[in-house]
């Protein structure tokens, strides 16, 4: 029994990498960056709702929704102040260094306001749990809550890019924006929602996050972000149901290794699956292999 | 044509000149004051660190400024080599004299931090993207993890081994623990010095300098301009790729193996990522591709903020901006544009003034 159970912690600590590897896939996808405040984003939407609800008494859901809008509005901020004017910069590593600035930032200044302490984060999933198999297997509320959030995400995001205007506006973009651009596609308006898309997305992790291991510190949002970047390329970078897989197959690897071999090097064994990834099939499970043409 | 290419060597052997000239002015000038007693204990105690900092940057400046790839895990590998060279320091002990020993671990930790590199680097160097960048800060995590959890010890029968804690290694009376997890390794001889930190850096300066104007050197920086035209005249983009990181990453090996031997504890406490950001913020802030640049601004940058203490709450805050701001101003189309702007109009303005005189 205990076996099932850990699975399904792991399952749902997977859901959460597979929400926050979405957004490093759809930011990956289309501004061809890697966006290492993606993580921090997270820990600002876990701050916010905790400010919210511990501090001024919002119901969690309000909460939630605050959070969202302003992970949103920061995610765009970020991409117009310090992304966007390196768009077309000639070296590719000014855009990446430019992010470790952002996620140095956000770190430092959660520090400031909020301390390095650690804060713990409020009980707002109120969902009583779920006893199977003749009480023998627990599955909390919040388990419950993150697994069914994580699949209505997925679905709800793929057919938003498979189907409506603005997602097939996002697939064009990523595919070749010179081409997107004369088809009267506006390339920085659908850069910009895909950063929003993804920030509101990284709001919803932050507090399933908090959700599940309640403690809040400023650096809580960098490993999850680095595995969730992990997921991402073990799912195949770009691909939508990829992250979702390749989150969910990290996180039943991570708790599998924290129950079976040791608490302490189960962030080793992760790293260490990106690292055979790139080995032996560094497209992912689901990447396409594009060929770059002179 | 003939005399154009004279005239570059000479620049590039001024600037050469003018990096080793400075280092060693400002040893001349360092020694002679310590030898006065006119340095404070506090700037003394600095004096290897900030030759073990500007041995990091010097190191990660080659990797990117001249092959345009970035590594965020050069703590981790200075910790590589910190820690097998203070763990073959422990092992030896007294049985050979304190300068042969300390050559050998010198050796010993920058081969086995450019062994990982070079293991890190075959997979993920034939890539193309930003794969370097987040393997390597995956491996600094994974070496610390690993680290934290390995306690060794040795008694007569040999050493031991264990993961779980320093009563799982079964040692009999005459055992004593090398590693202690957590905290560390303790009894490390200090065989370092302010003068063979200078020794290092100067020997890194040289390697570095000297790789960057060779033949290997060019088709680095061949492949970080322009990966598809240097692939199409024949270079071996991995091989060179790997040749500048395996270089680096045993270059910041030697930077280890100098704070292991500085101080006589050590633990993965100061190889942490904010370290490998600290590297990085010397490389960006001292001029990416200018090793000078790189050299100052550790020494800068380190000593600063250690001699004005107030500022430590928002001294990681400012480097953040820093590094935002002088990313966007020298790189962003927009900056460049305005600055060539700018420029034009002074050059016009001097020419108007010259004219009216």
């Amino acid at each position: 029994m205990s076996f099932i159970s850990y699975l399904i912690n792991g399952i749902s600590l997977g859901s959460v990498y597979a929400i926050i590897a979405l957004g490093y896939t759809m930011v990956y996808g289309i501004a061809k960056m890697l966006n290492f405040a993606h993580g921090d984003v997270i820990m600002i939407g876990g701050y916010v709702v905790l400010i919210a609800v511990s501090g001024f008494g919002l119901s969690p859901v309000l909460a939630v929704v605050l959070s969202m809008v302003i992970c949103t509005l920061l995610g765009m901020g970020i991409e117009k102040v310090a992304y966007k004017p390196l768009r077309n910069a000639t070296s590719p590593l000014a855009v990446l260094i430019t992010a470790i600035g952002v996620s140095y930032f956000l770190q430092n200044i959660a520090l400031i306001f909020f301390g390095a302490e650690a804060k713990t984060f409020p009980d707002i999933i109120k969902l009583p749990a779920l006893k199977l198999a003749g009480g023998e297997l627990t599955i909390t509320g919040t388990t419950i809550v993150t697994i069914i959030t994580s699949v209505v995400i997925v679905v709800a995001l793929s057919l938003f890019v498979n189907k409506s205007k603005p997602g097939k506006a996002m697939k064009a973009v990523s595919e070749d924006r010179g081409a997107a651009q004369l088809m009267g596609i506006n390339v920085n308006a659908t850069i910009s929602l895909t950063f929003a898309i993804g920030s509101g997305l990284a709001a919803i992790a932050g507090v399933l996050l908090c959700a599940a291991y309640p403690s809040l510190t400023p650096y809580t949002g960098a490993m999850p972000g680095i595995k969730a970047f992990t997921a991402a390329v073990f799912g195949g970078i770009g691909s939508i149901p990829g992250a979702m897989i390749g989150g969910i197959l990290l996180g039943v690897i991570e708790i599998l290794g924290k129950a079976y071999i040791s608490s302490q090097v189960a962030d080793a064994i992760v790293f260490s699956v990106l690292i055979i990834v790139l080995l032996v099939k560094p497209t992912g499970l689901f990447g396409k292999n594009i060929q770059e043409k002179v | 044509m003939k005399k154009m290419k004279k005239f570059q060597l000479n620049k590039n052997k001024k600037n050469n000149f003018l990096t080793y000239g400075m280092i060693i002015v400002v040893y001349i000038i360092m020694q002679t004051l310590l030898s006065t007693g006119n340095v404070s204990s506090l700037l003394g105690g600095l004096l290897v660190p900030l030759c073990m900092y500007a041995i990091a940057a010097v190191s990660l400046n080659l990797v990117v400024g001249f092959s345009g790839e970035l590594s965020l895990g050069q703590a981790g590998f200075m910790c590589v080599g910190a820690y097998s060279s203070a763990l073959f320091s422990n092992l030896v002990g007294d049985a050979m004299p304190a300068g042969i020993r300390f050559f050998c671990a010198i050796i010993i930790g920058a081969l086995v931090a450019g062994i990982f590199g070079i293991l890190i680097g075959i997979p993920v160097l034939r890539l193309k993207g930003d794969y370097l960048a987040i393997v390597t800060l995956a491996f600094g995590e994974i070496i610390k993890n690993l680290i934290n959890v390995v306690t060794l010890g040795k008694d007569k029968a040999g050493l031991h081994l264990s993961f779980t804690s320093s009563a799982g290694l079964n040692m009999d009376d005459s055992g004593e623990v090398i590693i202690d997890g957590a905290l560390g390794i303790t009894g490390t001889p200090r065989d370092a010095n302010f003068t063979i930190g200078v020794i290092l850096l100067l020997i890194t300066v040289a390697v570095v300098l000297n790789l960057v104007h060779s033949r290997s050197g060019r088709a680095i920086t061949a492949i970080r301009d322009n990966r598809i035209a240097a692939e199409s005249i024949g270079l071996n983009i991995t091989k060179y790729k790997l040749m500048a990181f395996a270089i680096s990453t045993t270059l910041a090996g030697m930077a280890g193996v100098l704070y292991a031997h500085n101080l006589s504890s050590l633990t993965v406490k100061i190889f942490n990522y904010n370290t490998s950001i600290l590297i990085l913020v010397f490389v960006v802030l001292g001029g990416i591709g200018n090793i000078r640049g790189s050299i100052i601004a550790a020494v800068v940058l380190t000593a600063l903020p250690e001699l004005l203490r107030e500022l430590s709450t928002y001294r990681m805050l400012i480097y953040a901006i820093l590094l935002i701001a002088m990313m966007l101003f020298n790189w962003a189309p927009a900056a460049i544009n305005f600055r060539e702007r700018v420029a034009a109009k002074i050059k016009a303005k001097k020419k108007n003034q010259k004219e009216a005189a």
